[in-house]
């Protein structure tokens, strides 16, 4: 279970959000939404523990995520807005280099099938370069289908994908909560997934006190 | 024990050493003014002129303490990024970006006036001597310090990676030394080294010993003014400065 | 472990697929090195009291020139986020990013050295000397610059900084190299400059990485 208490994200100046409370239990799923600059991202890349939080706590399973980190990270998986996304490697270099830094390398016959399940098949040995956006947020959806991490925070994960990725990733998604895993997300657009779900909205942000970029 | 640590972490918040700072400074600028007249009264005037080297020994007086400070004001640009880094206090970094124009200030008085006594005594403005090689690479690590802290836009992270940078510079400073000393007497260009001064009169050493007091006062003081304006540039915002009597003009 | 090899594994991939990063440093470090006699005059006593320094200097400008995409890459596309997440420790992911950074700009000059020492009319000795020292002190070179790397990520004039840096750190790594091949051509023995050598070696490779993964997580903040 990820557990926050009054996280607060200081961009420059300003502060972007204060008193972000939220609780994510095995099956549940959390969209955090928001306007453009809200700190969406910051939020997500906070409780993946990459940045530090200006104020407030997260623990993973009532523990502070600052003293279980190795543990925490093991459990975890991130996708950020950058997909992580070699362009000079392949498809399947990239999904099986991704994988073995994450901890769990991948042989390349389930590393296959995963590319295949994704909707690349034929494409697996090409450049990333030559690869649509779509197509490279595929590659790194992929590590979805190999992962056996229970807690997914991703941010905009349906970005660039087409109406039949949006439905695969939803089923996707369907599968990791019903095993009991946990899922944070953001998007713009309505999402039904299986599960109890929950929207977080993150504040129109108090009007910058200087002009900030 | 446990009493005066909690006094020591309340001068670590910058809104109560801004004040603090701001009535030690003029007690330290006048200390300095006082010690570098005698200081400077003592080398001109009482210190007997040196039978090998003349009236020129008496750069020594401001190279001398020069030199020492800014190796000193690196240490302890070091010691601040090491609390910073440990204690994550917001106040270390502003001390370390506060110390190291004055500690390039010293590097570089030291490098010039270095020069200067060179030329009368060995004869040329620039010799490879060890000291001064060890003094121009100090003086390049200053420099990158405050090129990187000053190309950060974002002050906490760029006082962070200053604090890395001067680590890692204070670790390297002793190598450097070492190995600068080591290619000297391999090349054995500059026989004539610094260390062979002649023995120094008493008069000498009290004089050298003011200046460098004077120094480390100026430092002390231009230190502290600057964390002021330091201080007060980041927290703008914060309602502190704002109640200040000198924010009410 | 694992972790640390497909790092290594994959830099060393993507260096075989942009095969011309690696050659454009080695075409500067043999560029640099033979402008020295165009610019000193051919006489051969001459060229071989400055060859160690040439070599040497050569060396570390070429190897600097690459450093700035070690991490910049990375930092771009999210891998280094995912690096930093990862259950092995960065520390040894850095390393593994060092390996590789001197496995195709470190290596490449140590081997390239011997050839060029030759248009400096140095002895077979002295050119076993020189490949010795570069050996050891190239991974030195790559190590520092790690942390000259990590610490101007996206900075401005990141280049420029990084060369600021970086160099003045470089000094004793360039004393000893040179003077290794200097005392060996000296007749006296390089034996005690190339033990300091390891030595920074060893001090780098316990130190640097640490140092190199605390810039970095300051840059991902």
């Amino acid at each position: 279970m990820l557990r926050a208490h009054g996280l607060a994200c200081d961009r420059g100046d300003r502060r972007l959000f204060s008193a972000v409370d939220l609780c994510v239990s095995p099956g549940e799923w959390l969209q955090v939404e928001g306007a453009n600059g809200a700190g969406k991202t910051s939020l997500l890349r906070i409780l993946a523990g990459l940045a530090p939080a200006a104020d407030g706590l997260i623990e993973w399973e009532g523990r502070p995520v600052a003293e279980v980190r190795d543990d925490y990270h093991a459990r975890l998986l991130y996708l950020g807005h950058a997909p992580a996304i070699k362009e000079d490697l392949s498809a399947l270099e990239n999904l099986q280099t991704a994988a073995a830094v994450a901890g769990r390398p991948l042989d390349e016959g389930t590393a296959m099938a995963a590319l295949r399940r994704i909707g690349l098949k034929g494409r697996e040995d090409l450049p990333a370069r030559v690869l649509s956006q779509g197509q490279k947020r595929r590659v790194a959806l992929a590590r979805l289908l190999c992962s056996q991490a229970r807690l997914w925070i991703l941010d905009e994960p349906f970005v660039a994908l087409d109406v039949a990725a949006v439905a695969q990733l939803c089923s996707i998604l369907d599968d990791h909560l019903s095993r009991g895993g946990m899922l944070i997300f953001t998007s713009h657009q309505a999402v039904q997934l299986a599960g109890t779900g929950a929207s977080l909205r993150l504040g129109t942000p108090a009007a910058p006190r200087e002009a900030t970029a | 024990m446990s009493q005066r640590l909690i006094n020591w972490f309340k001068f670590a918040s910058p809104a109560s050493f801004y004040p603090l700072a701001g009535t030690l400074w003029p007690w330290f600028a006048g200390l300095a003014s006082v010690l570098c007249a005698v200081g400077l009264w003592i080398s001109f005037f009482v210190a007997p002129t040196d039978f090998q080297q003349g009236e020129g020994y008496r750069i020594i007086f401001i190279h001398v303490p020069a030199s020492w400070m800014s190796m000193f004001i690196y240490c302890v640009m070091a010691f601040w990024a090491a609390i910073g880094i440990t204690f994550n206090t917001r106040l270390s970094g502003m001390m370390s970006s506060a110390l190291a124009p004055t500690g390039a200030l010293f590097a570089f008085l030291s490098l010039w006036t270095g020069a200067l006594w060179g030329k009368p005594m060995w004869g040329a403005w620039w010799v490879w001597d060890a000291r001064l090689t060890s003094e121009l690479i100090l003086f390049f690590l200053y420099i990158g310090y405050i090129a990187l802290t000053s190309a950060i836009d974002d002050p906490r992270r760029a006082d962070k990676a200053g604090a890395i940078v001067a680590l890692v510079g204070v670790i390297n400073v002793p190598i450097i030394y070492f190995s600068v000393k080591w290619w000297n007497t391999l090349h054995q260009g500059a026989s004539v080294s610094m260390t062979k001064a002649p023995t120094m009169a008493t008069t000498m050493l009290w004089g050298m010993l003011i200046m460098a007091l004077a120094f480390w006062m100026y430092s002390i003081a231009i230190a502290l003014y600057r964390v002021r304006a330091i201080i007060l540039e980041r927290e703008r915002h914060a309602t502190w400065v704002a109640e200040l009597p000198e924010m009410q003009r | 472990m694992n972790a640390f090899l497909a790092i290594v594994r994959r830099d060393l991939l993507l260096a075989a697929r942009r095969k011309s990063e690696v050659f454009t440093a080695l075409f500067f470090f043999m560029i640099v090195v033979s402008l020295f006699p165009l610019g000193i005059g051919p006489e051969s006593a001459t060229l071989r009291r400055i060859a160690p320094g040439v070599l040497w200097v050569a060396a570390l400008l070429a190897a600097m020139l690459s450093l700035n995409r070690l991490f910049a890459a990375d930092h771009q596309d999210g891998t280094l986020e995912q690096m930093s997440l990862s259950p092995t420790p960065l520390a040894l992911l850095v390393s593994g990013k060092v390996l590789a950074h001197w496995l195709t700009a470190g290596l490449p000059l140590v081997l390239l050295a011997p050839v060029l020492g030759l248009q400096f009319d140095l002895s077979p000795r002295s050119l076993g000397v020189l490949m010795i020292s570069l050996l050891l002190g190239t991974p030195v070179l790559s190590l520092v610059g790690a942390i000259g790397a990590a610490l101007t990520l996206g900075v401005r004039g990141g280049g420029v900084l990084l060369s600021l840096l970086v160099l003045p750190l470089y000094i004793p790594a360039l004393i000893f190299g040179a003077g290794a091949v200097e005392a060996d051509l000296a007749g006296l023995g390089a034996g005690g400059h190339l033990s300091l050598l390891g030595a920074l070696l060893a001090l780098g490779v316990f130190f640097a990485p640490w140092a190199a993964t605390a810039a970095l997580r300051i840059a991902l903040e």
